[in-house]
């Protein structure tokens, strides 16, 4: 093993886990004193082309309360065909379809290189995939028309044996009924009146008469021919594309003044009581795609009279947003429904306005739905990112798995205070679950509905070793993460990573400790923690806890004469920490301040559950420069970069901004890349371009592209986002030469490190 | 007197006069072979006769008499007789005319020994009820009958005066008319004479005997009355048979066909002016065409009575209700002219300032037309200056014909936004189709008939006049125990299907496309009629909703802000779980008991609402009820009572018995003409006002009559009261205005103006006094005490209150008889015969054999009722059809509703306005039978046979031409059920006979007279 970055870097390809620390200190105490927690990012189902899943069943340890899985951690004894378990100590004979194992012939699931494994298991019957379109039908006639192609486009995207439904929505809810010969049906429910989901199926007509009392599980789902309302891709297609090119905009008439009749809250409520009743414990993605807030019955975000308009932070702040509550409550009932099913919830809102994300967020959050954010359905935005829910991978398979629960076991010293990501916890208290929740906690089982490649998973651990309980020399702890989930080829599979580190004392081993430290996932985890309290707290205390960490972290490792910031250092493993702790702050994640709460909620959305690289450029974002001095390099996130002879392409996620700097802008104003002696400038013109198609051909979903230049109105985008080392106050300090000002009271990265180191040396601390 | 008590004979008498119907019954016998001759004779008869029929034919034989003389001029008259003092001098000059008659009657008379009294009024005692003897039983009245020959009449209804008008024409001098009351009119009119008065006529006993002597076809119809002779009669050529027998006959109680054919005879095809003041108009039953001068057309308002007692004193006194009959969509027949449309301009009709009643021919314009005054509240109003118009020299404007509004009865006004809901036009209404489509309707192949019925039906939806197209909108709904709502847009290739389930509060799901022009979406509504039988083919739902398939109608117009007419086709008792959900409370052991009523008064809750809501928007419900048990009519029905729609039940319905019979009344109910959201006011002059209002409407104040739609069927009862005295010279003025939307989405107004006299006479007002409308009356308002007070009251109530009425006339109007004598105002002599029929009709008898809901759709259905449905109703029409090769053209003429006429050998067709029964006798002719059912003899017509058919012969072609002009008359279509004699089914038959026993409890119309005699005398003594 050569450094730790190698060493993270491998396990992260292999595993798709990263720690904080890749030395786990010996005692609780200790571990606490590191300020940051041992924690990790963990994607589930990271791609491992080079993984051929293989076709048996798991081996699980025999103890009730255990149950962990076979892996290459586990003592095994050959000749008496028993294993041990690594979590418990259980000894366990090996499966009879194991006898012929012996060190020269062991199961893929004991090789060190299979400390990730994936199963595909029989189990049930298996369901088709489900895909249930809900509609709104409020939107201009353009958008809908945009949408229409879209949904008719996706219908070929979809495998033929998918079930499909549609649910259309405006002042009334429309179940449309797909299998109907010579008449277009539809269920409609008013939009105004909360249904049960008991009589949601009564009024669709799925209440078997006779089932009712058989407990029975096994055959929970209803086969699909007797679901109306969902059915095979292939036998409804024609139906289905002729049934939403005839759908209409919402014919109520919308009065001046107000805005349409918009019943969200019910159409959801019917796709999860339609889902529930006929599809329970199967993967499914209820799709919502809406151009405007809810604005009647439960759920409802803002009333129809446009004179009030919707909640802003500042109502939000001031307890004045009379529908927040009730409808995040709404909403959160619903989405926890489906999450108990296994179905996840998407949700696409188009409008240049805010569509009532904030109380929606966590129908997605909860299920592993996705977000996606548009000005119209018709912008290659929305169409694209659409598109590319449905994109396949190496072997023509869905991106996208459904209904997973993931299981987190760990060694007795070591236990889970929770998770943060889009999952909900099962309740399942085992003995690994730490009294300590972070995040979601109390459990040791979470459900994620819906899950893609990338989806990634921040997990925190506690050390509950005693300090007087010293680990053996050479001790190791060890991790497994037992994902279950619904394959988009509908198979059931497990995956199985099992992960260990080495025990330190962190008193005689703080240097390696503190070498292990992995900056960059510790910058995410922190910053997931961040916005997890900001969800349910104020701005400011938030800050204030994320720089009291990043205090304390630097009085832990910094290196300094008490009260003499100017001697302060900080090793290399740490030296980016504070710098990405400085652009966290600004970050929309944790600043309200100019975002909608709408954006807010959708920036934090993807925040939490994108995978460490997309996370840490939406932390800082990055920034390249192109010139005719070099090759593109990437430079540094700060206004010093702004420079006229430079183009600078900025992928913040969200957005992707190209800018020319001002004699660039001049030039191409004046048409010089027109002129064939000017080819080179033609080329660094399509240099950033062709980069920013690489990314955008890539990113899910597709960030803004924003084209613009020294002195446009968009280049607020780049300058909001660079450290402002030079504005208005320091300006002529600076002096003209280098870089733009930036009209900013925001203190700068240099301000930022100085209070910093003055605080971290401070006895006063 | 030689007459037995009972027999009234001679009728001339004082009260004489007034019947012009029994006289001519009379007469008639005599006259009839007659008549050809004579047409005048006839006349006189009729007149003459007065009152009773016997009396006529007593008068025959009066004439000669020595009674005669004094009675005999008012025979002369005619009915003038009235009583007495006016008469005389009219009559004298009658006379002259009469001259004639006389001379008809002195033949009789020969023949009717049987003087007939000198006695005034006739009597007959109810005693004479042994009548029921009949004929032969010579009498055993109570005295000891003298050989008298004619069967003694029982009653005379006195004909109150009429007798002066006898005057021959109607024309006649209308000065004398005004004195004398307008019932002269009829008294002219006799014309029974003509060979109708023949038939008709039977009435008098002394009919009986003539007819022996009568030319074979009228005596046929005469005869057949009389049980006993049937053969003979037909054939006898002779009139007054001989010696009249003696006997109580049934002949000798008034006759409504007699009275009908006389009228029918007098004034029949005629023009009726309406240029007089408190004219009473012909009868229902009567073909006249009407010319509007100034008066209301009987046919939209019809009176109890003419003539108003001037005080509230008298009023109570006589105890006859003063009310009028509106019937403000009534449809006219093509000769008459239609009303005319009035518009003046954007400040609307002109109004009086003050009681706000319309511009019309009561108002007297002065001040050189700069003012008018309106004779309602005499206030004096100023002219508005575009609407001036100087006067001619007698003081009337000289553009009076030019106006409809100065000129006529019954014209419209264009009403201003003023007039409109929410000072908006109205939008066109909409009629939505709402179609149960659960199991049994499935089953039973309504739905795929109906459906098939639409395809055509919806090309003949009513359109303004003279409107290319309809301006009607047209939307479907089906329902089981959810409901289906189509989007039949025309650009859809194919319609789209919308169910809410959600029926604890139903909306309507769709806006666009709901409600559409049936032209435009041709193809797709025809593609939905299509499918919709074949989509729930193999449904096995049946369980129902009610309340909310008219909320979604409700909804549906509300949202497309225009009224409507619902048309629901619902097959059960509504049982799933809704609001509005019924139980069964067809509870038969509260029949008989104090609280029956509650069988018949509707639920209260849901359906409250849902009739408040459903007239506030103008949406009427016309139900199509399909039951194959008891389904609550009471409360289901009430919905469709209060939104002025009509209710229809079919029970057991199967395509191929009832088909026909249901796509007919659907055809009917949905071209007839209609006006929708209507507003109904009754403006009176001073001195009376509107107290009382009964029709298929609903009320929140105590003066507008909201109505969600009326059509030419309904008509609405206001019932006036006192507040002041009413004067002889200003009579009592009538503005009934009604504010509707029209077919075509114009907001009009609808005004009729009627002028009655007054009198402090109550003689005046006895002779005014029209039968059939109060029959109409009496029927509305038991039919409404009913849910509020046990049935036995309601009943009685009816009783007393005819008594009361009769004895209050015999008390003042008639001269002094013996109290054993029964005296009938000439206008009312058949009152009891309606009221003993009102009394056995279902909804009052109370009958653990008859179902809840049939009484309960009666009482309903009659609520709406016109004077024209009432009277057949209740007096069912019994036509024989002997010979039917000897009918000209037109119907035969009909005989008494009474087992006594039907004979074996003989085909009886029975109508009321509901049902038609066609009668066989067992011993039809086989020839006769081959040709109407092409089987060889009554044998082989199966007891269950269900269908005439049509074959290539006279016989079979004249009754199907009779069965066609007879339902042409009705506003329902009429299911023809073929009745043999002796058959089960009679039972159906028979109960339609209202002069006998009533098969489920009632009197017989002898029995009956008898009793209320008996009440009568009391009340007298």
């Amino acid at each position: 093993m050569a450094t730790y970055q190698e060493f993270i870097q491998q396990n992260e390809d292999r595993d798709g886990v990263r720690f904080s620390w890749n030395l786990w200190p010996s005692s609780r105490l200790e571990a606490t004193r590191l300020v940051v927690p041992v924690s990790c990012l963990f994607t589930p189902l990271k791609e491992r082309p080079d993984l051929p899943p293989v076709q048996y069943e798991p081996v699980l340890c025999s103890r009730a309360n255990c149950k962990a899985v076979l892996n290459p951690l586990c003592q095994v004894d050959f000749r008496a065909k028993i294993w041990a378990c690594n979590f418990c100590f259980q000894r366990n004979p090996f499966p009879p379809s194991y006898a012929g194992i012996s060190e020269v012939n062991q199961p893929a699931e004991l090789m060190p290189q299979f400390s990730t494994i994936e199963y595909i298991v029989q189990r049930g019957p298996q369901t088709p995939l489900i895909f249930l379109y809900v509609v709104d039908t409020c939107l201009e006639e353009e958008d809908l028309q945009a949408l229409r192609e879209s949904l008719q486009m996706s219908l070929s995207l979809l495998p033929p044996n998918a079930l499909v439904g549609l649910i259309t929505f405006g002042r009334m809810v429309q179940v449309h009924e797909l299998s109907c010969e010579g008449i277009a049906k539809s269920y409609v429910f008013r939009g105004t009146k909360e249904l049960s989901s008991k009589q949601i199926q009564e009024m669709l007509g799925l209440m078997k008469p006779a089932s009712q009392g058989a407990q029975g599980r096994p055959s929970a789902p209803e086969t699909p021919a007797t679901c109306r309302f969902l059915q095979p891709v292939h036998k409804v297609d024609m139906n289905l594309t002729d049934l939403l090119s005839e759908l209409q905009r919402d014919p109520w008439p919308v009065p001046q003044g107000k805005r349409p009749l918009r019943s969200t809250g019910i159409a959801l409520s019917i796709a999860v009581g339609l889902l529930e009743g006929t599809f329970p414990n199967t993967g499914a993605r209820v799709m919502l795609f809406t151009g405007g807030p809810p604005t009647q019955g439960p759920g409802m975000v803002v009333g129809d009279e446009l004179k009030t308009p919707i909640r802003s932070w500042h109502d939000i702040q001031k307890d004045n947003a009379r529908h927040l509550k009730k409808a995040t409550k709404y909403y959160e009932a619903l989405a926890n429904r489906a999450a108990v099913n296994g179905h996840c919830i998407d949700i696409y809102a188009c409008a240049l306005d805010q569509t009532g994300l904030l109380e929606m967020k966590c129908c997605s959050n909860l299920t592993g739905g996705h977000i996606v954010m548009g000005d119209s359905f018709n912008t290659s935005l929305f169409k694209q990112t659409f598109q590319r829910v449905f994109s396949k991978d190496y072997n023509g398979e869905f991106r996208m798995a459904f209904g997973g629960t993931m299981e987190v076991k760990t060694t007795r010293e070591l236990k889970v205070s929770g998770a943060i990501g889009p999952c909900v916890s099962l309740n399942n208290k085992g003995p690994c679950v730490s009294e300590n929740e972070m995040g979601i906690g109390g459990t040791s089982q979470w459900k994620v509905c819906g899950l893609s490649p990338s989806t990634t998973l921040a997990l925190y651990f506690e050390v509950v070793n005693q300090h007087n309980a010293p680990i053996p020399q050479g001790g190791r702890g060890a991790v497994q993460f037992i994902t279950q989930y619904q394959h988009s080829n509908t198979q059931r599979r497990v995956r199985v990573t099992t992960v260990a580190r080495n025990w330190a004392d962190a008193q005689s081993q703080i240097q390696h400790i503190e070498s292990s430290f992995d900056q960059e996932a510790s910058a995410v985890l922190m910053a997931r923690l961040g916005v997890f309290r900001a969800e349910s707290e104020e701005g400011p205390d938030v800050l204030r806890w994320l720089d009291r960490q990043l205090i304390r972290l630097c009085q832990k490792f910094g290196q300094f004469n008490k009260d003499d910031p100017t001697s302060f250092r900080l090793s290399e493993s740490l030296s980016l920490y504070p710098q990405f702790m400085f652009h966290l702050r600004r970050s929309p994640f944790l600043q309200v301040f100019n975002n909608s709460p709408d954006e807010s909620s959708y920036y934090r959305h993807h925040f939490v559950r994108q995978d460490l690289t997309q996370s840490l450029i939406m932390i800082q974002p990055i920034l390249y420069s192109y010139s005719f001095y070099g090759p593109p390099e990437p430079v540094l996130l700060d206004s010093s970069s702004i420079l006229p002879d430079r183009i600078l392409l900025m992928d913040t996620f969200f957005q992707l901004v190209i800018y020319h700097g001002e004699t660039i802008a001049q030039w191409r104003k004046a048409g010089y890349q027109d002129m064939p002696e000017y080819e080179n400038f033609k080329q660094l013109l399509q240099a950033p371009l062709d980069d920013a198609q690489e990314i955008l051909q890539a990113r899910h979903p597709m960030p803004r592209y924003i084209d613009t230049e020294h002195g446009g109105s968009q280049a607020r985008f780049l300058l909001s986002k660079v450290n402002p080392s030079q504005t208005h106050n320091n300006l002529y300090a600076w002096g003209q030469e280098t870089g733009a000002p930036i009209l900013t009271d925001d203190v700068s990265l240099q301000v930022f490190m100085d209070h910093l180191k003055k605080l971290a040396v401070s006895s006063a601390a | 007197m030689s007459q037995q008590g009972y027999v009234a004979t001679p009728p001339y008498t004082q009260t004489q006069p007034g019947i012009g119907g029994y006289p001519a019954g009379f007469g008639a016998p005599p006259s009839q072979p007659l008549y050809g001759h004579y047409g005048p004779p006839p006349q006189s008869y009729p007149s003459g006769q007065i009152g009773v029929l016997k009396s006529p034919a007593t008068l025959a034989t009066a004439v000669p008499t020595a009674p005669s003389p004094a009675q005999y001029s008012p025979n002369g008259l005619q009915n003038g007789a009235p009583t007495q003092r006016l008469p005389p001098p009219m009559s004298s000059p009658s006379v002259p005319q009469h001259g004639q008659p006389p001379s008809a009657m002195s033949p009789s008379p020969a023949s009717a020994v049987p003087a007939p009294p000198p006695a005034q009024q006739l009597t007959n005692q109810l005693s004479g009820m042994q009548i029921s003897g009949y004929g032969h039983t010579p009498l055993q009245g109570p005295q000891s009958p003298p050989p008298n020959p004619a069967a003694p009449p029982l009653f005379h209804p006195s004909p109150p005066n009429m007798g002066h008008l006898p005057p021959m024409s109607p024309g006649a001098s209308s000065p004398m008319m005004t004195t004398p009351p307008p019932i002269g009119g009829p008294g002219t009119h006799p014309g029974p004479p003509p060979f109708g008065g023949g038939f008709q006529q039977p009435p008098g006993p002394a009919g009986p005997q003539g007819f022996p002597g009568q030319p074979g076809p009228y005596g046929g119809h005469m005869p057949g009355p009389q049980p006993a002779f049937p053969g003979g009669l037909p054939s006898g050529p002779a009139q007054m048979a001989g010696p009249p027998q003696k006997k109580l006959d049934p002949d000798s109680i008034p006759s409504t066909t007699q009275v009908i054919e006389d009228d029918q005879t007098k004034r029949g095809g005629q023009i009726y002016a309406t240029n007089l003041r408190g004219q009473v108009p012909p009868l229902v039953t009567t073909d006249f065409v009407v010319q509007d001068q100034g008066n209301a057309s009987p046919r939209y308002m019809r009176c109890t009575t003419y003539y108003f007692p001037c005080t509230a004193d008298l009023a109570k006194q006589c105890k006859v209700p003063l009310a009028s009959i509106i019937r403000p969509f009534a449809a006219v027949p093509k000769e008459e002219t239609p009303l005319y449309l009035v518009n003046h301009g954007e400040t609307g009709p002109i109004r009086c300032n003050r009681c706000k009643a319309y511009m019309c021919p009561f108002m007297q314009f002065t001040d050189g037309g700069r003012g008018y005054q309106c004779h309602f509240c005499n206030c004096v109003n100023e002219v508005p200056a575009f609407y001036f118009q100087h006067l001619d020299h007698t003081g009337r404007r000289m553009d009076l014909h030019e106006r409809p509004e100065l000129s006529l009865g019954s014209y419209e006004f264009t009403a201003t936004l003023e007039y409109c809901k929410n000072k908006k036009l109205p939008n066109p209404p909409a009629f939505i189709f709402m179609i149960d489509v659960s199991y049994a309707n499935i089953k039973s192949g309504l739905v795929r008939l109906l459906c098939e019925e639409l395809k055509t039906l919806l090309d003949r939806l009513p359109r303004e006049e003279g409107a290319e197209g309809t301006g009607i909108r047209v939307g479907f709904v089906t329902y089981n125990k959810i409901l289906h709502f189509y989007n039949v847009k025309s650009g859809l290739t194919q319609p789209q299907m919308m169910v809410v389930s959600d029926v604890a509060e139903t909306f309507l799901p769709l806006l666009d496309g709901f409600l559409v022009n049936f032209q435009e979406s041709r193809s797709v509504i025809h593609n939905l009629l299509d499918q919709i039988p074949d989509m729930f083919s193999d449904t096995s739902e049946s369980e129902t909703v009610f309340a909310p398939v008219i909320q979604a109608g409700v909804e549906a117009l509300k949202a497309a802000e225009c009224s409507g007419k619902l048309f629901i086709f619902h097959s059960a008792m509504p049982t799933a779980e809704a609001p509005g959900k019924l139980k069964n409370r067809d509870d038969r052991k509260l029949i008989n008991t104090d609280k029956e009523k509650t069988l018949f008064q509707p639920l209260k809750g849901v359906y409250e609402q849902l009739v408040q809501d459903c007239v506030s928007i103008g949406c009427c419900v016309d139900l199509f009820l399909f039951p194959s048990q008891y389904v609550d009519v009471a409360t289901m029905g009430s919905v469709c009572l209060h939104t002025g729609g009509s209710i229809y039940k079919y029970n057991n319905f199967q395509v191929s018995v009832d088909g026909d019979h249901f796509l007919s009344d659907l055809r009917r109910d949905v071209e007839k003409p209609i006006g929708f959201d209507a507003i109904m006011r009754v403006r009176t002059s001073t001195g009376f006002r509107p107290t009382d209002f009964y029709g298929a409407m609903y009320m929140n104040n105590t003066t507008d009559v909201q109505m969600a739609a009326v059509d030419s069927d309904k008509a609405i009862v206001v019932e006036f009261k006192h507040d002041d005295t009413l004067t002889e010279e200003t009579g009592a003025l009538i503005q009934c205005a009604l504010l509707y939307t029209s077919v075509g989405g114009q907001r009009r107004l609808r005004i009729h103006n009627l002028s009655l006299n007054c009198s402090s006479q109550l003689a005046d007002l006895y002779k005014s006094c029209e039968t059939d409308a109060l029959i109409n009356f009496f029927a509305k308002s038991a039919y409404r005490a009913m849910v509020n007070q046990p049935l036995k009251a309601v009943r009685e109530i009816l009783v007393s209150q005819t008594a009361r009425m009769l004895a209050c006339y015999r008390k003042h109007c008639a001269s002094p008889s013996a109290v054993s004598q029964l005296i009938l105002p000439d206008a009312m002599k058949v009152l009891p015969v309606y009221m003993n029929s009102l009394l056995k009709s279902p909804a009052l008898v109370s009958s653990t054999d008859l179902s809840t809901d049939d009484r309960a759709l009666q009482r309903m259905t009659v609520t709406s009722m016109g004077v024209e449905d009432t009277q057949v109703l209740f007096y069912p029409r019994l036509i024989p059809l002997l010979n039917m090769e000897a009918f000209g053209e037109g119907l035969p003429a009909a005989v008494r509703c009474s087992e006594e006429r039907l004979s074996e050998g003989g085909l009886f067709l029975l109508e009321n306005g509901r049902h038609l029964f066609l009668w066989l006798g067992q011993a039809c002719s086989p020839e006769l039978i081959q040709n109407l059912f092409n089987v060889p003899s009554f044998a082989h017509i199966g007891p269950d046979v269900k269908s005439l058919p049509e074959l290539d012969n006279p016989q079979s072609k004249k009754l199907w031409s009779i069965i066609e002009s007879i339902r042409q008359q009705r506003c329902h279509s009429l299911k023809l059920v073929i009745v043999k004699q002796k058959d089960q089914q009679e039972v159906l038959f028979r109960q339609h006979l209202v002069e006998d026993k009533g098969l489920h409890g009632g009197a017989s119309y002898m029995d009956f007279l008898c009793f209320v005699h008996r009440e009568i005398r009391q009340l007298l003594s």
